[in-house]
C-alpha cells in the first residue's frame, strides 16, 4: 500500500515548526529542532530500521532564517514520501537539498523578516506605545504573527507541491525582486527613523545678542545644526555605529559607549535632554 | 508583591525566555514583554510606555546566522518590574535594561552551549528509533531557555519589595540618571545601524537618505513614510533594467532569430 502524508500530519508539522529554535545549540544549531518538526511525517512514513535512519538524517546540522524553513520542510516531506514508497532517493540528496537551500533562503528571509517586517511593525507599534496606547503592542503582535504564520503555513504546502522545483524559484527573479523591494522599504524607513525617533540637543551657546527689535536672541550649536539639516548628529552617529559593527564590535559595548558619552556630555553641559 | 503576582511573573518570564530563543511569537520583544509584565503588576500603561521606548532601542537586536542577539526578554521583564514595583522612573528603567540585555545575552550563549547535550541525547534516541525521545530533547532545551529568564525575574520580583533594590537604585547620583536620559535619545541609532548593516545592500543607500530627508522636512507619520518607501520600492523594481532584461529575454529569443537573420542579411 502506498504511504501518504495526511493533512493532519502537515497540520502538526506546521504547529511543531514553531519550535524550530527551541534546542538551538552551538554544535548543530537548528538540527534537533528541524527533526522535531519532521516527527509527524517520519512517523507516518517509516518504521523499524528505516525510521532510525530517517531520524538520524534530520538531526544533521541545519540553520537558516526560521520562517523560510517552511518550504524546505515541504520539499523534504515530498522526498521522504517518495523514498518511503520505494523510490531511489539517497540520504545525501535529502541533506544536500536542506543544506543547499538554507543559505539562499536565509539570504531572502533575513532582509525581509528581520530587516524590514519586524523593524517596521515594531516601530509602528512603538510609536503608539510611547503614548501608553494598547494599540501599539497589539498592532505589532497581530501584524507580525499574521505574516509569519501565513509564511509557515503556505510555505510547507508550497514546498511539498513544487518539490525540487523550488530551487529554481529561489534562484529566479521573483524572490530577488521581493528581497530587493523589502530592502528598499526597510532602508527608507530606517532613514526616517534615524531622523524622527532620535533626540540630540547640544545647548552650547554660540552667540547672544539683542537684535534691532530689542529681542534677546540666543544661538546654540543645536540651533545652527537644525538650520543646516535636522537630525545631522544622529545620522553621523549611525554611520559611526555601522563602522564599529562592521569591525565586529559587540553592540552592547557600543551602547555602553553611547551611555558614557551621554553622561559625560550631560555633566559638562554639552548635551541636554 | 503577592505570591500570585510572583507566580504570574515566573510564568510569563519563562514564556518570554522561550520566545527569545524561538523568535517566533515575539513574546520576548519589549512591546509584548513589558506590556504583559506591567499588566501582571497592575500598571499596564507604564508597561506599554517602557515597552515602546525599549522596543525602539532593540529594533536591530536579531539572531542572524550563528550570532546571538542582546536579550530583550530579560531586559524587558526585569526593567518593568523595577519601574512599576520598584517605583523608578522610566528613564532609569531603560538605562538598567541595557546591562540586563548584555547579561541575558551571556546567559543565552551558555544555555545554547548546554543545549548541545540535548542534541547528543537525541542522537541516542535516534539509534532506538524513539520519536518521543526527540520531542523530549527539544522540550528540555526549551525549558532551559525559559528558566534562564524565569528564575532571575522571580529573584528580582521577590527582592524588589524589601527596599534593598530601591535603595541601590536611589543611590545613583542625578548626573548619571540625567546622562542616561540624554543618551536614551540617541542610543536607538545602534539598532538602526544593525538593521542597515544586515541588509548588506550599500547600493540601495540612496533610499536611506531619501527617507532621512523626507522625515527631516515633513511631519509625515510612520504610515505615510512607509507608503512612500513602498512606492519607491515598487517603482525601482518596475523600472530596473536588470529585471526587464530577464523578462524580455524569452520574447527576444523567439522573435530574435528573425531579426538576427535580417541583420546578417543587411
Amino acid at each position: 500500500m502506498e504511504k501518504k502524508i495526511t493533512a493532519n500530519d502537515f497540520f502538526w508539522t506546521f504547529i511543531r515548526s514553531n519550535f524550530l529554535q527551541a534546542s538551538w545549540n552551538m554544535e548543530r544549531m537548528q538540527g534537533l529542532g528541524y527533526c522535531f518538526g519532521m516527527v509527524p511525517i517520519l512517523r507516518r512514513l517509516y518504521e523499524g530500521e528505516e525510521l532510525k535512519q530517517a531520524i538520524k538524517r534530520h538531526l544533521e546540522f541545519y540553520n537558516t532564517q526560521p520562517f523560510v524553513t517552511a518550504p524546505i520542510i515541504g520539499i523534504t516531506a515530498a522526498l521522504e514520501e517518495k523514498k518511503a514508497n520505494g523510490a531511489d532517493v539517497p540520504d545525501g540528496v535529502i541533506n544536500g537539498i536542506k543544506v543547499g537551500m538554507m543559505g539562499p533562503l536565509a539570504g531572502v528571509g533575513d532582509p525581509i523578516f528581520w530587516g524590514t517586517l519586524r523593524p517596521i511593525t515594531a516601530a509602528l507599534g512603538a510609536s503608539f506605545a510611547m503614548t501608553g496606547s494598547l494599540i501599539g503592542p497589539l498592532i505589532f503582535f497581530v501584524l507580525f504573527n499574521a505574516v509569519r504564520l501565513a509564511v509557515r503555513w503556505y510555505g510547507i504546502s508550497y514546498g511539498y507541491s513544487k518539490g525540487t522545483d523550488v530551487v529554481q524559484d529561489v534562484a529566479g527573479n521573483k524572490l530577488q525582486k521581493l528581497t530587493e523591494g523589502a530592502s528598499i522599504l526597510g532602508l527608507f524607513v530606517m532613514g526616517a527613523l534615524v531622523n524622527k525617533w532620535t533626540h540630540v540637543n547640544i545647548p552650547v551657546v554660540v552667540s547672544e545678542i539683542d537684535n534691532a527689535a530689542g529681542e534677546h536672541v540666543v544661538t546654540t550649536v543645536q540651533g545652527i545644526l537644525d538650520q543646516l539639516m535636522p537630525g545631522l548628529v544622529p545620522l553621523l552617529m549611525t554611520f559611526a555605529c555601522m563602522a564599529l559593527l562592521k569591525r565586529k564590535v559587540n553592540a552592547i559595548w557600543i551602547i555602553f559607549g553611547l551611555f558614557a558619552i551621554g553622561i559625560v556630555g550631560y555633566a559638562l553641559g554639552i548635551l541636554s535632554v | 508583591m503577592g505570591t500570585m503576582q510572583v507566580l504570574l511573573i515566573f510564568i510569563f518570564a519563562t514564556i518570554a525566555g522561550m520566545g527569545s530563543c524561538l523568535d517566533e511569537f515575539q513574546t520576548h520583544r519589549p512591546l509584548i514583554a513589558c506590556t504583559m509584565t506591567g499588566l501582571i503588576l497592575g500598571d499596564m500603561t507604564t508597561g506599554i510606555i517602557i515597552g515602546g521606548t525599549l522596543e525602539m532601542m532593540a529594533l536591530g537586536w536579531m539572531n542572524i546566522g550563528a550570532a546571538i542577539a542582546p536579550d530583550a526578554a530579560l531586559a524587558s521583564v526585569i526593567s518593568t518590574i523595577l519601574v512599576v514595583a520598584g517605583h523608578q522612573d522610566v528613564a532609569t528603567g531603560i538605562a538598567i535594561a541595557m546591562p540586563l540585555a548584555a547579561a541575558g545575552q551571556v546567559l543565552a550563549i551558555i544555555c545554547k552551549t548546554i543545549s548541545v547535550v540535548f542534541q547528543h541525547k537525541a542522537d541516542s534516541y535516534a539509534e532506538e528509533g524513539n520519536l518521543f525521545g526527540i520531542d523530549l530533547c527539544n522540550y528540555g532545551a526549551l525549558i532551559l531557555q525559559g528558566l534562564r529568564v524565569g528564575i532571575p525575574a522571580v529573584l528580582v520580583a521577590m527582592s524588589v519589595g524589601t527596599g534593598v533594590v530601591e535603595d541601590m537604585l536611589n543611590a545613583i547620583p542625578p548626573v548619571i540618571t540625567g546622562g542616561l536620559q540624554v543618551a536614551g535619545g540617541f542610543i536607538v541609532v545602534v539598532g538602526y545601524a544593525m538593521v542597515i548593516n544586515m541588509m548588506g545592500a550599500s547600493y540601495l543607500m540612496p533610499f536611506f537618505f531619501l527617507g532621512f530627508v523626507v522625515a527631516a522636512f515633513t511631519n509625515f507619520n510612520l504610515v505615510a513614510l512607509g507608503v512612500i518607501g513602498l512606492v519607491s520600492a515598487i517603482i525601482y523594481i518596475q523600472l530596473n533594467p536588470k529585471y526587464q532584461a530577464v523578462a524580455a529575454a524569452p520574447a527576444a529569443a523567439s522573435g530574435g532569430s528573425d531579426s538576427g537573420l535580417d541583420d546578417e542579411l543587411d
